[in-house]
């Protein structure tokens, strides 16, 4: 098996408050290979994105890194100087948002961006880093991309803002790209085009991809292997044909449950009933356990740590007593 | 029995033109936005129709037309037998109407005021609508309707900004069913909520409607959800309704190109890792629409009328289509 470019161990990110130190991603580890696509779904709060802003050192304060390591190709990223993180973050790690409209400069013109982007991170002259984006432009598949890229911004629709983007963070030729949530404000037409536009790109590149999105459709067609967060903790993982068609975790089988779908005509929907535990008051044990249809004792005073279950890992007492058996 | 909510060529065209001052110097004709054009559709009671489109269709502007947030330009809304279009004359028929029609909007952030109590909120239709004038049962009534929607009475001392986007959207439900309304127009209401939230609000939704035999408008995006939550499905774009009928006819056997495209874009559970052909193109700009059928530039099944004559929805095999290639092969296969 190649090394993975990218590896997470145990990070666990803080907010220091008034009121106390809160835990906002606790203890995540996982690891991306070349070419792969993981995907990190999880509820609002569950601290999908802030692991992703993590990795490419734009947490923003008083938020921190507790604890953990973040290894990129092998050598750690978390520890080195803002500098130095600065010729990493765009070169070696690309990032795309989920607002195209707020990741570009609206008094530029997206050439300028490109541009500048191509001569921070390559040794390119102006001619040279022009024909780049252009050359970028139209592999994302931007019409007319000569002429388009003296537009700005807002002379382009939210689809195609987004593929300006995708540009962007290719523009260096990065090893692993971070993409917060790059589908959830476009339509499901545009969202469509803008997947297959990712995963093509990634896959001819060779790029590593950390999709985080609260959409498990996208996961199901994009991703590679998937990474359920609740609460701050990974509380599944395993390839992705796995944890969708046979979820190990309580929460992932409800998160599936409560997914509208058109095969299976239900006069209820699964509900899990409750809501995700604030950051000051995360339930002893495991995390998931007020609102588990499973809990045990054990659930309620010690917190499980990711075991074997089938083909995935899961963090739940349940797989832990089944190998006891 | 008769319908319930008709609508009958309702439009609506909002002025978008530049200054009167810049128009004059700079020689430009008025603009003209048509956001909803010639839509007729009806609505049985106890029955849910659900809109869904892209952004920009016209399902919202829809949704505002038939509360009275907007007046027609021109057509017809009519409620129960009461034309609408006179609610904003102020007459107490019409007030009466207003109390029977609600609305549950997108984004429970916004809203709920923020410096009211959650027992005022919900108290407020009410006192609007003089339906109960003793305090002690009015606090009686806000229990009951906070109850409806799986919330305490303790709950209605709080302030919106204590609850989770969930429970602020069963606030905002049980503000819309305090005047004991019998239709409810809801624009997107799980679009901000996560998957498992969405679920709780979605089931609630539909014990209400099962215990007050309520009505539903519901527009959406989401077409899962719309397929889980309606009885009947009308498909907009650019303003117009392209294909309305039976969930299970429209969704189980697509007429309309536009429609078939809508299906084949939802990300599938099931589809793992296979890969779906995307449709090319994007909603052309309303300012600008395109002559005849407005999906003819992305249409893939697009020939010789379609950029000429806009089609007309025809009823065949249990629902409306408003396209020449549906009609025209449903005429040669019999």
């Amino acid at each position: 098996m190649t090394p993975p470019v990218l590896e997470v161990k145990n990070l666990r990110i803080e907010f220091p408050t008034r009121r106390g130190v809160l835990t906002a991603v606790d203890d995540v580890s996982f690891s991306i290979a070349p070419g792969e696509v993981l995907g990190v779904v999880g509820e609002s709060g569950a601290g999908k994105s802030l692991t992703g802003a993590a990795i490419i050192g734009l947490l923003e304060p008083p938020g921190r890194i507790a604890s953990g390591e973040i290894l990129l190709n092998g050598k750690r990223i978390d520890n080195l100087p803002y500098e130095a993180l600065r010729k990493i973050r765009g070169r070696e790690i690309g990032a795309i948002f989920q607002d195209p409209l707020t990741s570009l400069n609206p008094l530029y013109t997206i050439g300028r961006q490109l541009v500048e982007t191509i001569q921070t991170h390559l040794d390119l002259d102006a001619t040279a880093a022009r024909d780049r984006a252009v050359k970028l432009l139209d592999e994302v598949g931007i019409p007319a991309a000569r002429e388009r890229i003296e537009h700005y911004p807002h002379q382009f629709s939210g689809g195609m803002r987004q593929r300006v983007v995708i540009a962007l963070a290719l523009a260096a030729e990065p090893k692993v790209i971070i993409a917060d949530e790059p589908t959830t404000a476009l339509d499901v037409s545009i969202q469509a085009q803008i997947i297959t536009l990712l995963k093509r790109l990634c896959r001819d590149h060779g790029t590593a991809v950390m999709l985080v999105t609260h959409d498990m459709g996208v996961i199901a067609e994009t991703a590679d292997r998937v990474a359920v967060m609740y609460a701050g903790r990974i509380a599944e993982i395993g390839p992705v044909a796995d944890v969708i068609h046979k979820p190990q975790h309580p929460y992932t089988i409800g998160l599936m449950g409560s997914i509208p779908q058109f095969e299976t005509q239900l006069e209820r929907l699964i509900q899990i009933d409750g809501a995700m535990p604030r950051l000051d008051s995360i339930p002893k044990g495991c995390a998931f356990n007020p609102r588990c249809t499973k809990v045990f004792d054990m659930c309620k005073t010690s917190r499980p740590e990711l075991m074997e279950a089938a083909s995935s890992r899961a963090a739940c007492w349940l797989h832990e007593s089944r190998l006891a058996r | 029995m008769s319908a319930f909510i008709q609508l009958q060529n309702v439009s609506k065209t909002f002025d978008v033109s530049a200054p009167w001052l810049n128009r004059v110097i700079e020689r430009k004709p008025q603009t003209f936005l048509h956001a909803v054009s010639d839509v007729s559709f009806e609505i049985k009671r106890g029955e849910t129709l659900a809109l869904v489109g892209e952004s920009g269709c016209g399902k919202s502007t829809v949704a505002r037309l038939i509360v009275g947030l907007y007046s027609a330009t021109s057509g017809k809304v009519t409620i129960d037998g009461h034309d609408m279009t006179a609610a904003n004359q102020g007459n107490s028929a019409a007030r009466e109407m207003r109390r029977k029609v609600q609305m549950i909007f997108q984004d429970p952030y916004a809203s709920l005021n923020p410096r009211w109590r959650v027992a005022d909120i919900v108290a407020e239709p009410i006192r609007t609508h003089k339906l109960i004038t003793d305090p002690a049962a009015l606090d009686r009534r806000v229990t009951e309707l906070l109850g409806f929607v799986k919330l305490t009475a303790k709950d209605g001392e709080k302030y919106p900004h204590q609850f989770s986007g969930g429970q602020r959207q069963r606030i905002s439900i049980a503000r819309a069913l305090a005047s004991n309304p019998e239709f409810l127009v809801c624009d997107e209401p799980t679009s901000a909520l996560d998957v498992s939230v969405q679920a709780q609000v979605l089931n609630l939704m539909k014990d209400l409607q099962r215990e007050m035999g309520l009505t539903y408008l519901f527009i959406s995006h989401n077409l899962q959800v719309v397929h889980h939550i309606a009885d009947r499905v009308g498909v907009m774009y650019l303003g117009r309704v392209v294909e309305i009928g039976d969930k299970h006819e429209v969704f189980g056997s697509p007429k309309h190109p536009y429609t078939r495209m809508l299906l084949d874009a939802i990300p599938d559970l099931h589809m793992t890792g296979k890969a779906r052909t995307p449709v090319a193109g994007e909603v052309p700009n309303p300012l600008n629409p395109p002559s005849g059928c407005a999906f003819n530039p992305r249409c893939p099944r697009k020939f010789d009328p379609c950029d000429k004559s806009r089609p007309q929805l025809v009823s065949f095999s249990g629902r409306e289509v408003a396209c020449f290639a549906a009609t025209e092969q449903a005429v040669t296969a019999g």
